[in-house]
């Protein structure tokens, strides 16, 4: 790799800085994970065209606009980076292992290599599973929850999605097609200015991140909309179950935050592209600014991780203590007290850059206060448990490990909030064990949690509850066996990123926390058998009523997986646990009279050949090619318009096609008053 | 295909579509918006390039029509009032303003305190 990040030519008028030597033919590490993907890859292609399963791809999913395929697709992504990203982390955890000598080129990695690995890392487990599980969460869980058709713009969230797909894709070609960022996954300059990272690692970086966070900017504006605009008849505000809330808090957030991003990328690809200063010395730029501004997006960030994790955790406490959740009001003025003070705290990244006592005090402060609303939430789910009927399902185990776990690292997250204890730990490994404390600890569990709780909604069959609770397992103990030793190397003065070090005092403490990884490792083979073994026994695990948890929220009144268009009937709503309160009062599952024609939005092509374009464009830019950057963005555009001039975009499901799908339902959970409606309607035939 | 055109008539998805939101403009209002940014973008523009007023006086009128730029966008393209019908973007915009507020007046706090520290400019 070494010899490849010298390579600056001058841009060829046709390929651009683009040349085989690009491509790490030689690399020991890389080119087996080359040949592998390569082979997978052509071993996927050649299966799909053998089952003749491209044009039902085609039509049923790659261009679907249902937000519940949309939202299985975000996750399948994310689960295939998150392999990805945990396989950096291992390579890391190697690294450190290996690499006690007082000299370059200790352990296994070269340190340019090293560099873009925690890069990499970094980024991918943020911008590509988290904010992707997130997403693909609420995707499958809120429209069903407020009882909507879709979402409010159904095409957006297509494009939404397949943009967020380009944004992956750019950081796997990065792999195997020059080189990604070194600079770590928030690329402050002037590291990460063309003076110092001259090749197409930061520009990769720039375009994956730039692209695939429109597709997270629409994404927030869709599902802002479809909350406020498109509840079922009868829900208020405070009806609204607590994943709905939380998801409309954190897409405020994402409304809010992500210009920022946009705007303090651009100014970046500006220094890179065109020569401009704003965050170098030279006429008057300030890379404090980009640190500032990045932040300012940054800190929120977190909170559009965290919120919907929140949410999950309240609705998996209510349904397995079976018991009304204890607090809601408390819970959702907490949410929004959350959502408020993350814009108050930013600073708090950046203590030592020098801004001084008033301003770091400030901020200090502001931070220990946000904690004050989090605290709140976890009385919320401890006096929910209290005196109910706890049941100790896979998804509670993730709740009951998130609560010990999260805690730990909420404490630690204060400790970081007082600047005069930051100056010591700033940018040592007690920070990556802190974050990584709040992140895996709180939002991951969080996330497989609620992929544990909804899976069956989403699939119609279950997870395998021994396997999940195995992996819940094996990822609580590998995460406190990874990273309680960085907690211990941050207090002896580790600082984080180094790819070798000179004190064999670190070295045995390097190797438990590379042990608790691999246990982490075992948790995510556990869970990726249990997606096996769920799949390849689902006959046996079929959810036919669809509230295979005896749940209380709105979603568990449609069958699993729910019918595309989810409601036969718009639902009237009486009470902030709907499907509870109708089964308590022998009113779930009613059969209507008689159905209606349902209004529902075509598939479209647009949403991935628009992407389509926008990679082309991006991969372009990323190797200043400029005709095919051109290329790309006119095709970007004449999608747009020639889909704009279609006609055919909607059309009505008919009462034929209800009355069966809603059928084979009501046979499972309501049998009697379906006879009932059947009789009543061959009489009136006859 | 005729029941189906008389349903739409009937406000079938009206149980999807609430009613309200933005009113949309007339040309008029779009043709002045448009010649009112040009001419706030063009101000700008010349101050900066000939260089006609002193440095601090030209950062504040490049402060005073990038603000104004975005009330004309607002109310001329995005059709922003205060009517009944318009409480969610009203209510949008004023927590927008409060956040865009804290960010703008935090960062210039926070950067004017590292420029006095670091003696930025001294």
């Amino acid at each position: 790799m070494s010899s490849k990040a010298n390579i600056v030519t001058e841009p060829d008028i046709i390929f651009g800085k683009l040349t085989w030597d690009v491509i790490p033919f030689t690399d020991p590490v890389i080119l087996p994970v080359m040949l592998a993907c390569l082979l997978g890859g052509i071993g996927l292609f050649a299966f799909i065209t053998k089952m003749g399963k491209w044009g039902y791809l085609w039509r049923e999913w790659l261009t679907s606009v249902d937000h519940k395929r949309i939202g299985i697709m975000y996750m399948i992504v994310a689960v295939v980076m998150l392999v990805r990203g945990f396989s950096d982390a291992l390579m890391m955890r190697a690294q450190q292992a290996l690499a006690t000598a007082d000299e370059v080129g200790a352990g296994y990695l070269p340190p340019e290599h090293y560099d873009q690995i925690f890069t990499a890392h970094g980024t991918i487990m943020i911008f590509f599973v988290a904010m992707p599980l997130v997403i693909g969460l609420m995707n499958i869980v809120v429209p069903l929850q407020i009882g909507a058709r879709d979402v409010a713009f159904p095409f957006l969230n297509s494009l939404s999605f397949w943009l967020f797909v380009v944004g992956a894709l750019l950081v796997n070609i990065s792999l195997f097609v020059g080189e990604f960022a070194a600079t770590g996954w928030l690329a402050y300059p002037p590291l990460s200015g063309i003076e110092y990272s001259p090749w197409v690692g930061v520009d990769y970086w720039l375009w994956a991140l730039q692209i695939s966070g429109i597709g997270t900017l629409l994404t927030g504006v869709n599902f802002f909309v479809t909350i406020l605009k498109m509840r079922a008849p009868g829900m208020r505000l405070m009806q609204m179950p607590v994943f709905t809330w939380t998801a409309l808090c954190t897409n405020v957030l994402i409304v809010i935050s992500f210009p920022i991003l946009t705007v303090t990328l651009t100014l970046l690809t500006l220094d890179r592209y065109v020569g401009t200063h704003f965050f170098t010395n030279d006429l008057g730029g300030n890379q404090m600014m980009y640190v500032n501004l990045i932040w300012a997006w940054g800190h929120p960030e977190v909170y559009i991780l965290i919120l919907p994790a929140f949410g999950v955790f309240s609705e998996v406490t209510a349904t397995f203590s079976r018991k009304r959740l204890f607090g809601y009001t408390s819970l959702v003025w907490a949410t929004m007290a959350i959502m408020i003070l993350s814009f108050v705290v930013w600073l708090h990244h950046f203590f030592t850059m020098g801004s001084g006592a008033s301003v770091n005090a400030f901020f200090g402060i502001a931070t220990m206060i946000i904690s004050v609303p989090t605290g709140v939430k976890i009385f919320n789910w401890l006096f929910t448990m209290y005196k109910g009927r706890v049941e100790f399902s896979a998804s509670m185990w993730w709740t009951l490990s998130f609560l010990f776990t999260f805690t730990i690292g909420g404490m630690t997250g204060v400790m970081l909030a007082i600047p005069a204890a930051d100056f010591v730990l700033h940018n040592s490994l007690f920070l990556i064990a802190h974050f990584h404390n709040v992140i895996i600890g709180g939002a991951v569990f969080g996330y497989f949690a609620g992929f544990t709780y909804w899976f069956p909604k989403a699939t119609g069959f279950m997870l395998d509850e021994k396997l999940g609770k195995l992996s819940c397992a094996l990822w609580t103990v590998g995460f406190f066996v990874a990273f309680m030793p960085l907690y211990i190397l941050g207090f002896n003065g580790m600082t984080r990123r180094l790819n070798y070090y000179d004190n064999p005092e670190w070295t045995m403490l390097l190797w438990v926390a590379a042990f608790g990884a691999l246990i982490v490792l075992a948790g995510i083979v556990t869970q990726l058998y249990m997606g096996y073994v769920s799949i390849r026994d689902r006959d046996q695990n079929r959810d036919l009523t669809g509230d295979p948890w005896n749940a209380r929220t709105l979603e568990w009144a449609t069958s699993s997986p729910p019918p595309f268009y989810n409601f036969a009937k718009t639902p009237v709503i009486h009470d902030r646990d709907e499907h509870q309160y109708n089964k308590d009062r022998n009113t779930a599952y009613a059969v209507p009279e008689s159905y209606e024609p349902i209004h529902m939005p075509r598939n479209t092509w647009c949403g991935i050949v628009m992407s389509g374009f926008a990679l082309i464009m991006g991969f372009a830019m990323v190797w200043h090619i400029w005709w095919l950057a051109a290329f790309g963005f006119i095709g970007i555009f004449a999608s747009v318009i020639i889909y704009s001039f279609e006609r055919d975009k909607d059309y009505y499901v008919q009462v034929d096609e209800i009355e069966a799908l809603e059928a084979a339902h009501l046979v499972h959970v309501n049998p009697q008053g379906l006879r009932a409606m059947q009789d009543k309607k061959s009489n009136l035939e006859a | 295909m005729e029941a189906q055109q008389n349903n739409l008539a009937d406000g079938q998805h009206s149980d999807t579509h609430s009613p309200g939101g933005a009113a949309h403009g007339s040309v008029k209002e779009y043709v002045l918006g448009l010649i009112i940014s040009i001419v706030l973008t063009a101000i700008a523009f010349y101050v900066v390039m000939f260089e006609v007023v002193s440095p601090a006086l030209t950062l504040a009128v490049i402060l005073v029509t990038a603000v104004a730029q975005i009330l004309v966008q607002l109310v001329f393209f995005l059709h922003m009032n205060t009517s009944s019908e318009q409480i969610w973007n009203t209510t949008s915009a004023a927590f927008i303003i409060i956040i865009v507020g804290i960010l703008i007046v935090g960062s210039i706090w926070i950067m004017s305190h590292l420029n006095h520290n670091m003696m930025i400019g001294h």
